[in-house]
């Protein structure tokens, strides 16, 4: 063998080394991955909680209906009408217990409020309230809704988007709603699918924004054009305006949209508020489907700065879906976990986890996407999700919802999907150049993903051993303590499918402790408080949010998993009249009512 | 998508005359002509749309490429070689595959280079580099990679600066011709696809309006080391890889370009080394 051979041989190998790499490391465990015993036992042992889906059993059997548009997007209608199922959480008629809010999306269709029953079960009483029968034909269809107490009365009050006319419901003491749509001065149509209250000047009244997808000037059910899509995957600005509605404190709302400087007709998808940089003033972040995302920092009440691109989070396209805070490492600072598409072999887009970067603060506050090294990148056709501590460990764990259409199981749209995706903007954007869907699936019957955060840097995928097990097309995601345990249940509106109930099953070794605020000075809601628990040496940050993830909203009250720890050392509360109160070990186990000092 | 452009393109005059090359600063080596375009089009899609997605991974991806070549050159050959060839392959590697994690960037153009010395029939390699790289990537590593195909901000104008600028270099590199007879077969099938399927012929059409239709016909199918010599032989590899690529279109396969190419390209560089290799024909080159 001559030495030729023998370099050609070492040559071979190298190159078939090469070549089961990929198999090798598809092999690979990406961290910790969950054992196969799976069960109710296991998985409380094991990780601290299960969770058990009993939405029939609470009284609620509910499954979304999706709209019929115009017949020129028949064959593409799954496509299209892909979105309106919502769940926010409210408690609507301050009896301590949190109630639901559930759109539906078919015209003629009814939207739902489940009353807590206080027994383990909810009572649709939307009808009887007033807000049930809001998808009359040429009225639009829900997309979905958030509560707010804009006139500071101490029940939170209803705003409804759509596709269509947006509606204001005031609730009357908890004890029915009055629509005041044309009196607050709403638009009279626009296709949303995003909206928070926030208070963006602090000047103690809730301010409303809503983030429009397709155009305001566009009608689903009488086009005057099928040239209504994106005019690209990635880079389209031509959707929806978005709205900057300040409260004049008379019932009627100011668009001061272009005065404070937004000025974005990217297609959003989620909004989500809070103060990233420690000004008391809350910053906007915008997920937008089709596009970058966009960061507007919040000056002083006065004008918002877009700065997307030199905080990190504006420069690669993709498709945003999900906009969600959280303090994932007890430091004091919030994350935002945006949702994107990953599709094995076609579409690899991955999950954003903007981090903070150390070192970096106010002004120049820059974030690092670290959903590949904390494992919450892969998520398939993702939607909807929320951080919350599920086990009651003090970590946030991560809640998401995925799946875009389900139908037939045998064939894929992702091929036309990918072919017509790639064409210039005068294809892409008519909607007649897209090809017939007929029965076939696009990212279907997806498995959920249930995020355990180890508190070291790694999130553990546990869905399937926690109990969650259904891949219906999940659109929005909250949480709540729906029973009063003491713990977070989490309630999935499903596309065309059922609403989910999953109820949680805590370690009783972990304990925790929750806050609901009651702003003075402050709006009532006491949206923008930020909440510091400090325990055991470590902190966390919580704001209490006016809508977050993707047409959601979680129960108004802040939840603390404490761990095994039994005592709290203090909580801190900057309000959002700027006051800070600080509340000395308060007694874990229970939540504490607290009401802004005068 | 990696050209050798070493050898087919005609070497610089070992002393160049002022008046028959112009001034001396002016000249350029023909085969840095194609690595200067695709760096153009990856700057200007990078500065203009964010194309990449990263550009340290991009970057790695050049790294791993050049460095790969270097060493197997080195070691293998016995020489050094000219780098323009693996830095466009670790370029289109940066582009062309889209991945979460990083070490698909860097096998990508291990591969991509390591393919090119291990595959050879008669001194010949068979693929193109990184178009087997990428496909042995969407083979093999389905689940962490997937193919550029949507992103390039999807208007005309980066278009109307890209193809004549990209026709200007290729025609200087005699290769223009194998562009324009896969971009007509291709539009030709798109209507044939079109009637076939009853979907809009636009939609057919799109892919070639996107950005990786634009590497792929500038990089990839005229890389002279992967095709035939003769002048029609090359029209009918182009229209066969334009023919593959509905067949594979029709089966509804996402990849189609790219597995075209890696299922033609390698069968008609067979058929010529065997066509060569056969006595009659060495019988013939003698006699001539």
């Amino acid at each position: 063998m001559t030495r030729h051979h023998v370099a050609r041989g070492f040559l071979l190998a190298f190159f078939l080394v090469l070549l089961v790499a990929p198999l090798i490391l598809k092999r690979l465990p990406a961290g910790h991955t969950p054992g196969k015993e799976a069960g109710s036992v296991a998985s409380l042992t094991r990780y601290g909680f299960r969770l058990e889906e009993v939405a029939k059993t609470a009284g609620i059997d509910f499954t979304h209906q999706a709209p019929t548009l115009d017949p020129q997007l028949n064959h593409i209608m799954p496509l299209v009408a892909s979105m309106g199922a919502a769940v926010s959480i409210v408690d609507f008629d301050r009896d301590g217990w949190p109630d639901l809010h559930v759109t539906n999306s078919a015209e003629g269709s009814y939207n739902r409020l489940y009353r807590n029953q206080r027994d383990g079960t909810f009572k649709d009483v939307a009808t009887e309230m007033g807000v049930g029968d809001v998808n009359r034909p040429g009225t639009g269809v829900s997309m979905g809704a958030v509560w707010g107490d804009y006139d500071n009365d101490g029940y939170e009050d209803l705003f409804l988007y759509k596709w269509g006319r947006p509606e204001l419901f005031r609730n009357d003491g908890g004890r029915g709603f009055t629509r005041v749509t044309e009196k607050a001065g709403l638009p009279r149509w626009l296709n949303a699918n995003t909206a928070i209250w926030l208070d963006y000047d602090r000047d103690g009244r809730l301010d409303l924004f809503i983030g429009g997808y397709y155009p305001e000037t566009v009608n689903l059910w009488q086009l005057a054009t099928t040239r209504i899509m994106p005019e690209s995957f990635e880079y389209a600005q031509n959707g929806g305006r978005k709205y900057l509605f300040r409260n004049r404190g008379d019932g009627s709302f100011e668009d001061v949209t272009a005065e404070v400087g937004i000025n974005s007709r990217r297609w959003a998808l989620a909004a989500a508020a809070a103060d990233l940089r420690g000004t008391g003033y809350p910053d906007l972040f915008i997920a937008n489907d089709y596009g970058v995302s966009e960061l507007f920092f919040n000056d002083r009440g006065r004008r918002f700065r877009e700065v997307g691109k030199p905080t990190g989070v504006g420069f690669a396209p993709k498709s945003g879906m999900n906009a969600a805070f959280g303090d994932i490492s007890n430091h004091g600072r919030l994350a935002i976990y945006v949702t994107n598409i990953s599709q094995e072999g076609v579409l690899i887009q991955g999950n954003n986890l903007w981090v903070p970067k150390e070192g970096t603060s106010g002004d120049a506050l820059q974030y690092q996407n670290l959903a590949g090294a904390m494992g919450v990148e892969l998520g398939g056709w993702s939607f909807g999700a929320q951080f919350g501590d599920l086990n009651n460990d003090g970590n946030l764990d991560l809640y998401l919802t995925n799946g875009y259409v389900s139908a037939d199981k045998s064939t894929s749209y992702w091929y036309d999907f990918a072919k017509v995706a790639t064409g210039n903007s005068t294809i892409i954007s008519d909607a007649k150049h897209w090809p017939p869907i007929g029965r076939r699936s696009l990212s279907g019957y997806e498995q959920k993903r249930v995020w355990l955060n180890d508190g070291a840097g790694r999130f553990i995928e546990v869905a399937q051993v926690v109990g969650v097990t259904d891949t219906h097309d999940g659109r929005s995601v909250a949480f709540a303590d729906l029973w009063n345990r003491g713990v977070l249940d989490v309630v999935v509106a499903n596309q065309k499918g059922p609403l989910l109930l999953y109820r949680n099953t805590v370690s009783p070794e972990n304990n925790w402790i929750a806050f609901e605020l009651d702003g003075t000075r402050s709006n009532q809601s006491a949206i923008g408080a930020q909440v510091t628990l400090f325990w055991n040496g470590r902190q966390q940050l919580q704001e209490v949010s006016g809508g977050s993830g993707f047409c959601a909203q979680n129960q108004r009250r802040l939840h603390f998993g404490l761990g095994k720890h039994r005592e709290v050392e203090k909580v801190t509360i900057r309000w959002p009249s700027g006051q800070v109160q600080t509340i000395a070990a308060p007694e874990i186990g229970r939540v504490h009512k607290v009401k802004e000092p005068t | 998508m990696t050209p050798d452009l070493s050898a087919s393109a005609p070497s610089p005059p070992a002393v160049a005359t002022p008046e028959a090359a112009g001034p001396r600063w002016f000249r350029v080596d023909d085969r840095f002509l194609a690595p200067i375009l695709i760096t153009c089009i990856l700057l200007a899609g990078q500065l203009s749309f964010g194309l990449l997605e990263s550009g340290a991974k991009t970057a790695l991806a050049i790294f791993a490429a050049v460095l790969t070549e270097l060493v197997l050159a080195r070691i293998f050959a016995g020489k050094w070689p000219h780098l323009a060839s693996s830095y466009i392959s670790g370029i289109s590697v940066g582009i062309l595959i889209r991945s979460p994690a990083i070490w698909p960037y860097v096998l990508c153009s291990m591969l991509s280079i390591t393919s090119k010395h291990v595959l050879r029939v008669k001194g010949r390699h068979l693929w193109n580099p990184s178009n087997f790289g990428i496909c042995a990537m969407l083979f093999l590593a389905y689940n962490t990679v997937a193919s550029l195909s949507i992103q390039w901000g999807n208007n005309l104008w980066p278009m109307l600066i890209i193809w004549p600028l990209g026709s200007a270099i290729i025609w200087r590199l005699r290769r223009l011709h194998i562009s324009l007879a896969y971009v007509v077969s291709f539009i030709l099938f798109a209507f044939l696809r079109s009637a076939l399927t009853g979907h809009a012929w636009q939609a057919e059409v799109a892919p070639l309006t996107g950005p990786m239709y634009q590497l792929y016909v500038f990089f990839m199918i005229t890389d002279p080391k992967t095709t035939v010599r003769p002048r029609w032989g090359q029209y009918l590899v182009a229209f066969t890889v334009a023919l593959a690529e509905t067949i594979l279109r029709l089966s509804e396969i996402v990849n189609a370009p790219f597995y075209a190419l890696f299922l033609v390209g390698p069968t008609a560089n067979l058929i010529e080394i065997w066509w060569a290799s056969r006595p009659s024909t060495h019988a013939k080159q003698a006699a001539t």
